[in-house]
Formats: C-alpha cells, sequence, structure tokens
C-alpha cells in the first residue's frame, strides 16, 4: 500500500515538473528563438572561444608563425614547446605548491569554521548575536584592504616566505562566508534531531561530528569549491608573502616565467596553457559542483 | 522499536550547556580572524597616520599627511577614475550582456547547457592568466587583433603601450571574463519567476517586450541588485589583471587603486602611504555594503 502511494505520489510530482518546463513554450520568456538566437550565441561564443583557441593552439607554432598564420592551424605542430614544459621541474612544483597550499587551507576552512557555524546555529550562549555580527563584518572586505598591514603581521610571526603564511590569512578570510553558509545550512536540520540525540546521551560534540556532518555534504562540498578556487586562483598573497622561487605557486609562476621569456609567446602561451589546464579539467568534470557551488555561495552570502 | 517512547523536551537542558561547548567550538575561528583580518584593518588605520618604511621603530607621527598627499597625487586619481570607469563598463555593457544571454539561455533550449557552459568559463580562470592571455591577444607584433588591423591595411597596434587605449583593453577583459558569472546570476533568478506569469500575459495578448519589461525585468530585480553589488565590490578589489595585462603602465594610466597601492605603498615599502590607501578602500567598501543592504535588502532576513 505504502509502495503505491509513493509511486502515485512520484508520478504526480512528475506531471508537475513537465507542465513547468514543457508546457509553457520557450517563446514566452524567451523573445528570440531559433536560428538569431543561434547566431547572436554563436558569435558571443566565438567572442569568449577565440581567446583561449588562439593561446592553446599558439603553443604549439613556432614564434615567426604567430605573425604569419595568427588563427590557422600550425604547419608544423611544435610538440617540443609543450613537451620541454611538461618536462620540466619548474611546471610541477608550481603546480603541486598550489595543490598544496589550497588542500590545506580548504581542509583549515571546514576544520575551523564548521565547529563555529555549528555554535551560531545550535547553541545559545552569551553574546552570540554580537560575535556573529563580528564575523560577518569580513564579508564586504577583501585581502587588499589590509594587505600592508597583514604583511607586517606576517613577517612579525615569522611566516614571510613560508607556505603557511598563504594558507593562514586565507583561512581567515574565508571565515565569514564559511560561517554564515554554514550556520544557515546547519539550521535546516530539524531541531528535533538535536533534542533526540542529547535524550540518548549523546553530547554536542558527537553530535555536531556524527550527525550534523555526515547530514551536511552539500553544504561542506560548497564551501570547499568556493575557498578551492579562491585559494587556486589567489595572486595578491602570495607576491607579498613569498620571495623564494621554489615556493611559488602557479600563479607566481606563470608571471616568472612570462617575466623570463618576455618575447618568446610561444612558450609563453604553452606555459599558460598547461597552468590552467587543471582549472579546465576541473571545471569539465565537475561542472555542476563548480557553477552552483560559486554561484550559490554569491547568491546566499 | 521498543524505545522510541516519546521523552519529554529538552530544550532547558541544552540551552544550559551550550555555553561550554561554545567555548572549545568557537576559539580557532575567532583567534585567525581576528588576528589576519580584524587586526590589520585596525592598524591600517594606525599605521596610516605614520611615516614608516615597516623596519624602523614606529614613531614619525605624520597627521593626515599621507592622505594629503594622496588626495593630491595624480596617478592616484587616474586609478580612482580607473574604479569607476570598471564600475561604468559593468553596468553599461557587462550588465545588459549579461541578462541578454541569460534571457536566451534559461531555458532548457538547443545547446543551451553548453553555452552556459562556455560562458562561465573564463570565470574561473585565474585573473593572472586571462590577463596573459589578452596581453598576447593586445601584442603590436605578434597578437592576432594587431594582425588582423595590419591585414585590413592599418599600421601594427600597440594598444597596451597607447595611453588612450591600455584602460579601454582592461575594461574589454573584463567584460569578456565575468559577464557569464553575472549571467549565471540572472538565470538563477529567472528561473525563480513563476511561468503561469507568461503563459497568463501571453493569454492577455502582450508583447515579448512587455512581457520581458513587465514580468522578467521585475522579477529579476533582486538579482540585479545583487549582481550590480559584486561589481562595486568586485571593482574595489580589482588588482591581479593589471599586473599580467598592462603592470599600470603606459606611464602609470592604468592603475587602479589595489594596483596603485601595490606598486607604490608595497613596492617602495611605505608601509603608512600604502595603508592609507587602504584605508580609503576600506571606507569605500564599508559604504558600498552598509549602503546596499540599507537601501536594497531591507526586506531580507540577515
Amino acid at each position: 500500500m505504502t509502495e503505491v502511494t509513493l509511486h502515485q505520489h512520484r508520478s504526480r510530482k512528475y506531471v508537475l515538473t513537465l507542465h513547468k518546463t514543457d508546457i509553457v513554450p520557450a517563446s514566452l520568456t524567451a523573445p528570440l528563438i531559433g536560428l538569431p538566437r543561434f547566431l547572436i550565441l554563436c558569435f558571443v561564443g566565438a567572442l569568449v572561444i577565440v581567446p583561449l583557441l588562439a593561446t592553446a593552439v599558439g603553443g604549439f607554432k613556432e614564434l615567426g608563425e604567430l605573425r604569419t598564420n595568427p588563427f590557422g592551424l600550425p604547419k608544423v605542430w611544435q610538440w617540443e614547446n609543450y613537451w620541454s614544459i611538461l618536462t620540466s621541474a619548474r611546471y610541477w612544483r608550481i603546480l603541486g605548491n598550489s595543490l598544496l597550499i589550497s588542500s590545506v587551507t580548504v581542509a583549515l576552512t571546514l576544520a575551523v569554521a564548521a565547529p563555529a557555524a555549528f555554535a551560531f546555529a545550535h547553541l545559545r550562549f552569551f553574546g552570540q548575536r554580537m560575535l556573529f555580527n563580528y564575523f560577518i563584518l569580513g564579508l564586504t572586505f577583501p585581502f587588499a584592504t589590509a594587505i600592508l598591514p597583514l604583511f607586517i603581521k606576517v613577517r612579525d610571526l615569522g611566516l614571510l616566505d613560508t607556505h603557511w603564511g598563504i594558507i593562514l590569512p586565507q583561512v581567515a578570510f574565508s571565515q565569514a562566508l564559511s560561517i554564515l553558509l554554514m550556520r544557515n545550512a546547519f539550521r535546516q536540520l530539524p531541531s528535533e534531531l538535536l533534542d533526540a540525540a542529547l535524550v540518548d546521551g549523546c553530547g554536542y560534540a558527537r553530535f555536531f561530528l556524527s550527525i550534523v556532518l555526515p547530514l551536511s555534504r552539500p553544504i561542506l562540498a560548497t564551501v570547499a569549491v568556493i575557498t578551492f578556487v579562491v585559494s587556486w586562483n589567489n595572486f595578491l598573497l602570495p607576491l607579498v608573502v613569498i620571495n623564494t622561487n621554489a615556493k611559488y605557486p602557479w600563479t607566481l609562476g606563470l608571471m616568472d616565467y612570462q617575466g623570463e621569456f618576455i618575447v618568446a609567446w610561444q612558450l609563453i602561451l604553452a606555459f599558460i596553457t598547461l597552468t590552467i589546464l587543471p582549472a579546465i579539467l576541473m571545471f569539465v568534470l565537475a561542472q555542476r559542483y563548480i557553477v552552483s557551488g560559486l554561484t550559490a555561495g554569491a547568491v546566499k552570502g | 522499536m521498543a524505545d522510541t517512547a516519546a521523552p519529554p523536551p529538552v530544550k532547558a537542558n541544552y540551552v544550559r550547556s551550550g555555553s561550554l561547548t561554545a567555548l572549545i567550538f568557537l576559539p580557532p575561528a575567532l583567534t585567525l580572524f581576528t588576528v589576519f583580518v580584524i587586526l590589520p584593518i585596525g592598524e591600517a588605520g594606525w599605521y596610516g597616520f605614520y611615516n614608516w618604511n615597516g623596519l624602523a621603530a614606529l614613531e614619525n607621527f605624520v597627521g593626515l599627511q599621507n592622505y594629503q598627499q594622496l588626495l593630491a597625487n595624480k596617478t592616484f586619481h587616474q586609478a580612482f577614475i580607473n574604479n569607476l570607469l570598471i564600475i561604468a563598463v559593468s553596468l553599461a555593457v557587462q550588465l545588459p550582456l549579461a541578462l541578454a544571454m541569460a534571457v536566451l539561455l534559461a531555458d532548457r533550449l538547443f545547446g543551451s547547457v553548453a553555452f552556459r557552459m562556455l560562458f562561465f568559463l573564463p570565470y574561473i580562470l585565474a585573473d593572472v592568466a586571462a590577463g596573459l592571455i589578452w596581453r598576447f591577444m593586445f601584442d603590436g607584433d605578434y597578437g592576432p587583433i594587431s594582425q588582423i588591423w595590419q591585414a585590413l591595411g592599418g599600421a601594427p597596434l600597440y594598444i597596451l603601450a597607447d595611453r588612450d587605449w591600455a584602460y579601454g583593453a582592461v575594461l574589454t577583459v573584463i567584460v569578456w571574463k565575468y559577464f557569464g558569472f553575472h549571467m549565471m546570476l540572472y538565470i538563477a533568478g529567472l528561473q525563480s519567476i513563476d511561468r503561469n506569469l507568461y503563459e497568463a500575459a501571453a493569454i492577455d495578448g502582450a508583447s515579448p517586450w512587455q512581457r520581458f519589461r513587465f514580468i522578467t525585468l521585475p522579477g529579476l530585480s533582486p538579482m540585479i541588485k545583487l549582481s550590480v553589488f559584486f561589481s562595486l565590490l568586485g571593482s574595489l578589489q580589482f588588482f591581479d589583471m593589471i599586473v599580467s595585462l598592462t603592470g599600470g603602465g603606459p606611464l602609470n594610466s592604468s592603475h587602479t587603486m589595489v594596483s596603485f597601492l601595490y606598486y607604490f605603498g608595497i613596492g617602495r615599502m611605505r608601509v603608512g602611504f600604502g595603508s592609507a590607501v587602504g584605508v580609503i578602500l576600506f571606507i569605500l567598501c564599508a559604504t558600498v555594503a552598509f549602503g546596499y543592504k540599507r537601501l536594497l535588502m531591507r526586506d531580507q532576513d540577515d
């Protein structure tokens, strides 16, 4: 009996969804359909993709051919442009540094922000509202406003030219948004869960670790995606903190490479392509997570 | 099954012991946030009154001199105007483009998902990489744009070396990189508009333009406000692309306030002077954030 009701319920929902998306013709919401729409999209799409293709393909050309044949395929594919970079220690080192910095930043951000968010969502304590607003202050202030005192602070703590000098400020600056997003998600959990857990003799810490966290995987993933992308692409902070080439993340390594090869554009193009490749692969493989993570984070924050 | 008998509610208990747990759960976040976010912002306000190279004792108090120098600095004026130009282009070019693409791609028509992904792609690239890609596109000797121009009979175009054009190049790349993100916001907004409104409007004989003007636009207004807010804050912290695309040149014509802070504050270790720029940025950010909250989000709960 239950099975049948469930099934009926499901099929009704399905009909409703169908109604929402398919019965209203698209022409009602979009003023342009058919060929004109497609041509406009292709035009804008070309403007978006041509620089990316010119970069990737340009990396296969000889320097002179960039001049004579800007848009065509290379006459002879210069694989060694890419090969020389792929076999260099420098390429793997800067990607490795970035991976290390971003992974530790994500892990620490979750480890520090999740308990705080839980406290704001499910505990009652003195000064709660004030403290929450204190964290929310951080939402609107980018690194840049305090970068000089931040540099002095990192230096005085002895963290200059170390990866911790990037990681700790990144974790600190990600707290505001992470705590806000996670608190809102934790609040959605039914309070009966907490009541039941407390009755069963489960403390707050165990409740948090074994019930709240496993139930909140989507929001943890969202926070992780946002933090990772921000850290992976960070430039200003490493620029100020890191001096030694061997410790460069890829953003600094890319500028360093460009500064070294100034007019050898074919090599620079290959280097750009190879350094943005991880981000593009991640995006293609996990586009749903990334798009919804970045936009949901923006909307809810 | 046996032990599911409902116990009495235990609200009182959990209110009582919350403080203790909070004492363990909050300090890590609180410490990091205070040390690396709040203190530096406060210190920027303090250092801003000193002439300091970051190494000697902090004792050369100069009052408002840093701010006076800053307000008299031509390059800083230009940087401030450049920040305003980002906002202007965001509103006049990027917003309409993003909105148009969102309207064309909101429904699951042929190719919608692929185009959405394509338009969003530049947003996930680092600004540094996007800047370098376009430094190549605009390069006078090897760049495709200059090649096209020459094929049409012109002389090589050194856009990034031209005072009048360099910043225009920066603005172009900003639109290229960020319109996809705003488009996604608008698509999310469009999907929350009730489709029945369109049906009803069609029955009443509303034209496509009227449907857009009186259903789509009002329905999107929260998202438009949000997107404008992001453009404002994004403009105030714009930096990475300046370094990789123009380096602030030619003749310091393409700085933003943050790149000004970097090149003239950090680059020359003028901590007080740079901190003063930071304070001005902070005040602008705070004004934007609080103004936004007060004016536009009154109807939303925290």
